[in-house]
């Protein structure tokens, strides 16, 4: 038969939204608990909100699924979300009360355009953003939550690896390039060029040096940080950015939380200015986040720092699948195999019972088999129940709706 | 050595209009001519007289790069802001870039009008408010305002006449010129020079891989060496209307766009007997401005196809048009606040669709019926690629890919194309083509259309209605 879906995109069976459920569901009690709260933004938007420099890349613009809406007439396009931050930013500015903290949380589809059609052009992902604080504490609060989820998920060994916005940017300042060839190299550092920055300076230049001693050795302690921080001559956004990064360093050390630091570890948005995180597992990134000061504004808000993160759906469900799988709930098949109204009337009867009781219970009339479930026959004159298990091959007959319930294990 | 006879067919798309005679010099210099390839010709199929394997279809040149890349065609020649205006919106298309023929140098300019108030690119990225762009060349456009990081853009895709549209209609124009003298001889300032441009040979990758032109590479290459190029000393004489902007601050005036090409004669008859006198609307005088006597009426000349939008936009208040292009306009744009204000009468068509004579179906069931038996997608060729895909729609045909062409469409069928919608006057053209039609979609006729917004301006609406029956009055039978 020839496949009639799209090109890139993705059917969820039953396995695989038993595992999309089971994520979500610890990824917002977790939220919940921590005080956070549940938004939805629309499928749409208007693109200019993410045309600005310092929101998506170009290469990520490229990439976005834009179009004129049937009142398109003025050429202004919308598009199908490519982004989860920036919207929950907009609803931020557009709802909520600006001089208070909002944690707020989200599960939500965002579409990317992938050539090869191999991998999703929709993905979903987990998203929480703390809005409204610029303490390094809320950079760590981030990473703990983080890490409560993936441990609720029971995924435990994850890598944390650390890099912060703030230290590139001041970098790249340092290299005093003018602001479109400063725009043009992020974009580049972004898109993984990190080889862009090394090139960008004069050869064998101080700043050179400098940057090679930032990108080349990976820390594994604050202490790094503060070699670096204690290097002569540093910068001052340099120092700035490092106190920050530093601070955020301890309090991990501090609540023995352990992390690699890898400044070229940043991937993909421009709109991250500060801490930045990435979230491993056997290799594979599962999810990722950072501190975005500059975003609200951007997008027409007042000043407000923030923060959030992500984690992704995809290999989070890829990673559970087998062993949600395994947990099968207790399942009872209620079977009539003959048609009187009397008889379908207490199947169903029974089954509502069955349900109350908690069990999930299917109700048959066809004469299926029923595989390895637990079953009640329901007989008619005179009324009576055959429940069998076939796990054990043991038949017993009940005269009642009640004693049928008790042998399949239900209380009274 | 082998014969012609081993040679794949190979199957050639040339360009009309402005690259034609340059391209015909070259291939008669490479001794590749074609009989009917000449300036005016009415022929769309040509057959090589030296390689019986080698056939040609003239298309205009925006559709080349298409049926290159689809496959419909083995080699190209068009110019390469085409090619790269498909390369922006589908990098992966099967297009090569096989040799630069250096002829027909021009380049794509970003512009503002030398009246407005963009004088660089620094001004554009500073910019807060919409900056809206005016094209043929959509694409490249939107591509263009995303790695100038606009904040905020729209884009008017157009069909032609980018230049009259600044800096009242629009503030920037992604515009094709000669050279930078050209641009403001057209009163406008280039920005940014976003692509050099000259016709290129183009060809299909897969035929590249597979197939074997060798043979009439080897013809080009020869040409493409010879020391004297005649080719390349053919002008290409660029007949542009002139552009002198008015400044206007009068917020009552009102806007009445006017037709260039086929509907500018009759529009300029209708203006005269309606009594309305008019300076630089007139064939040997043609400007994009024109003056009306009466001070109160502006006009600009634009393309009739690009109406219904800029009305719907509040850049004119009115607009002479067909009644096809209102229709293709709110297929796309259904609550368009723009309206048929009165009938003109003159420019009289049917849009139609149209299918190969032999092809065995009377009506559109059958032909749909007829195509429900083959798994592919029918290929529908049209100008009206709104009007077009609400016709499919409606009409309940179940897989269709649309081609939208730039004029020339009956050239589609059969081989690039199984159905057509297409306007025609009597149905002669589409007969001398073998094509026969399935069905009417509508009939059209020229007709003013306004924007419903300005209406409801009361100084707006005494001139429009003044004027409307001025109209009225001028319309024979009316």
């Amino acid at each position: 038969m020839i496949s009639q879906k799209c090109k890139g995109a993705r059917d969820l069976l039953p396995k695989d939204m038993q595992a999309f459920r089971f994520i979500e569901n610890a990824f917002s009690q977790s939220c919940l608990k921590w005080g956070y709260k549940e938004v939805q933004t629309p499928t749409l938007e208007y693109l200019h909100l993410f045309t600005s420099a310092g929101t998506l890349t170009p290469n990520m613009l490229s990439k976005v699924y834009s179009f004129l809406d049937w009142d398109g007439w003025s050429g202004e396009r919308v598009v199908l979300r490519p982004d989860g931050t920036i919207p929950v930013a907009r609803l931020y500015i557009e709802n909520l009360p600006q001089n208070e903290i909002a944690r707020l949380f989200y599960v939500t589809n965002v579409f990317a355009f992938e050539e090869t059609g191999t991998e999703n052009r929709e993905k979903w992902q987990c998203g929480v953003e703390l809005l409204g604080s610029n303490k390094p504490a809320s950079d760590t609060e981030l990473i703990l939550l983080s890490m409560e989820i993936l441990e609720q998920l029971g995924i435990d060994n994850v890598e944390v690896q650390l890099s912060h916005a703030g230290v590139l940017n001041a970098l790249i300042k340092e290299l005093k390039l003018n602001s479109d060839e400063e725009v043009r190299l992020l974009d580049r550092i972004l898109d993984g060029n990190w080889q862009a920055l090394t090139e960008a300076g004069p050869k064998n230049s101080e700043i050179n040096r400098l940057v090679s001693l930032f990108l080349d050795p990976k820390g594994k302690a604050s202490g790094f940080l503060e070699n670096l921080k204690a290097m002569p001559q540093l910068p001052s956004n340099l120092k700035v950015a490092l106190t920050n990064f530093t601070e955020i360093a301890g309090m991990l050390d501090a609540l023995q939380c352990s992390y690699r630091i890898d400044i070229t570890s940043t991937r993909g948005f421009e709109y991250y200015t500060g801490l930045c995180f990435q979230l491993l597992y056997r290799g594979s990134m599962i999810g990722s986040g950072g501190r975005y000061d500059n975003l609200v504004p951007l997008i027409g808000g007042p000043e407000t720092p923030a923060c959030g993160f992500a984690l992704y759906m995809e290999p989070l469900s890829n990673l559970l699948q087998t062993q949600i799988g395994k947990k099968a709930g207790s399942e009872i098949m209620v079977k009539c195999n003959t048609a009187t109204v009397d008889a379908i009337r207490t199947s169903y009867e029974l089954a509502r019972k069955l349900r109350r009781k908690g069990f999930v219970t299917i109700l048959d009339f066809d004469g299926r088999q029923t595989g390895k479930l637990k079953q009640v026959i329901v007989q008619d004159k005179p009324a009576s129940f055959l429940v069998i298990d076939p796990s054990t091959n043991v038949k017993k007959e009940a005269s009642s709706i009640t004693e049928a319930i008790k042998m399949v294990g239900g209380a009274t | 050595m082998s014969t012609a006879d081993n040679f794949d067919s190979i199957r050639l798309a040339l360009p009309k209009g402005r690259l034609l005679s340059s391209t015909a010099c070259l291939l008669s210099q490479a001794q590749l001519e074609f009989e009917d390839y000449t300036p005016g010709t009415r022929a769309y199929r040509l057959k090589s007289n030296r390689l019986p394997n080698l056939s040609a279809k003239i298309f205009q040149e925006k559709d080349i790069p298409v049926q290159v890349a689809v496959g419909n065609y083995d080699l190209g020649i068009c110019s390469q802001d085409w090619i790269e205006e498909l390369l922006a919106k589908y990098p992966s298309s099967n297009v090569l870039k096989v040799a630069d023929l250096a002829y027909g140098k021009g380049n794509l300019y970003l512009a503002a009008s030398r009246y407005g108030n963009i004088s660089s690119l620094r001004t554009l990225a500073a910019a807060q408010n919409m900056l809206r762009i005016v094209t043929e060349y959509p694409n490249l456009a939107e591509l263009a305002a995303l790695a100038l990081r606009l904040k905020r853009f729209s884009i008017f895709p157009v069909w032609g006449a980018a230049e009259a549209y600044p800096p009242e209609n629009a503030d920037l124009a992604l515009t094709w010129a000669k050279d930078e003298s050209e641009l403001k001889s057209q009163s406008l300032i280039p920005l940014k020079t976003l692509i050099p441009s000259t016709a290129f040979l183009i060809a299909n990758r897969d035929s590249w891989q597979a197939k074997n032109v060798s043979r009439i590479m080897n013809y080009l290459s020869r040409a493409l060496e010879m020391p004297d190029k005649p080719w390349l000393k053919i002008g290409t004489q660029s007949r542009k209307s002139s552009n002198d902007y008015h400044p206007s601050t009068n917020k009552d005036k009102v806007w009445l766009a006017l037709p260039d090409g086929h509907q500018q004669p009759p529009a300029a008859e209708l203006l005269s007997r309606a009594g309305l006198h008019i300076l630089g609307y007139s064939e040997d005088n043609l400007s994009r401005r024109p003056v009306f006597e009466e001070d109160w009426l502006m006009a600009k000349v634009i393309r009739p196809q690009d109406m219904p939008l800029q009305v719907a936009n509040g850049n004119f208040d009115l607009a002479i048009t067909g009644k096809d292009w209102l229709l293709d306009h709110v297929s796309r744009f259904p609550a368009s606040p723009v309206a048929e204000l009165s009938d003109l009468g003159f420019g009289q068509v049917r849009i139609v669709a149209v299918v190969p004579e032999q092809f065995p179906a009377a009506d559109m069931d059958e032909f749909k019926r007829a195509h429900d038996f083959r798994a592919v997608p029918i290929r529908v060729a049209s100008e009206y690629i709104n009007m077009a895909d609400k016709y499919l729609r409606d009409k309940r045909v179940g897989q269709y890919k649309l081609i939208p062409t730039w004029g020339a469409s009956e050239a589609f069928l059969p081989e690039d194309a199984d159905l057509l919608i297409e306007n025609t006057q009597t149905g002669r053209t589409l007969a001398k083509h073998n094509l026969k039609i399935l069905d009417t979609i509508m009939k059209s006729t020229a007709c003013l259309i306004g924007n419903k917004y300005s209406l409801g301006i009361p100084s707006k609406k005494k001139r429009i209605d003044s004027l409307m029956a001025t109209f009225r009055r001028a319309v024979p039978d009316n």
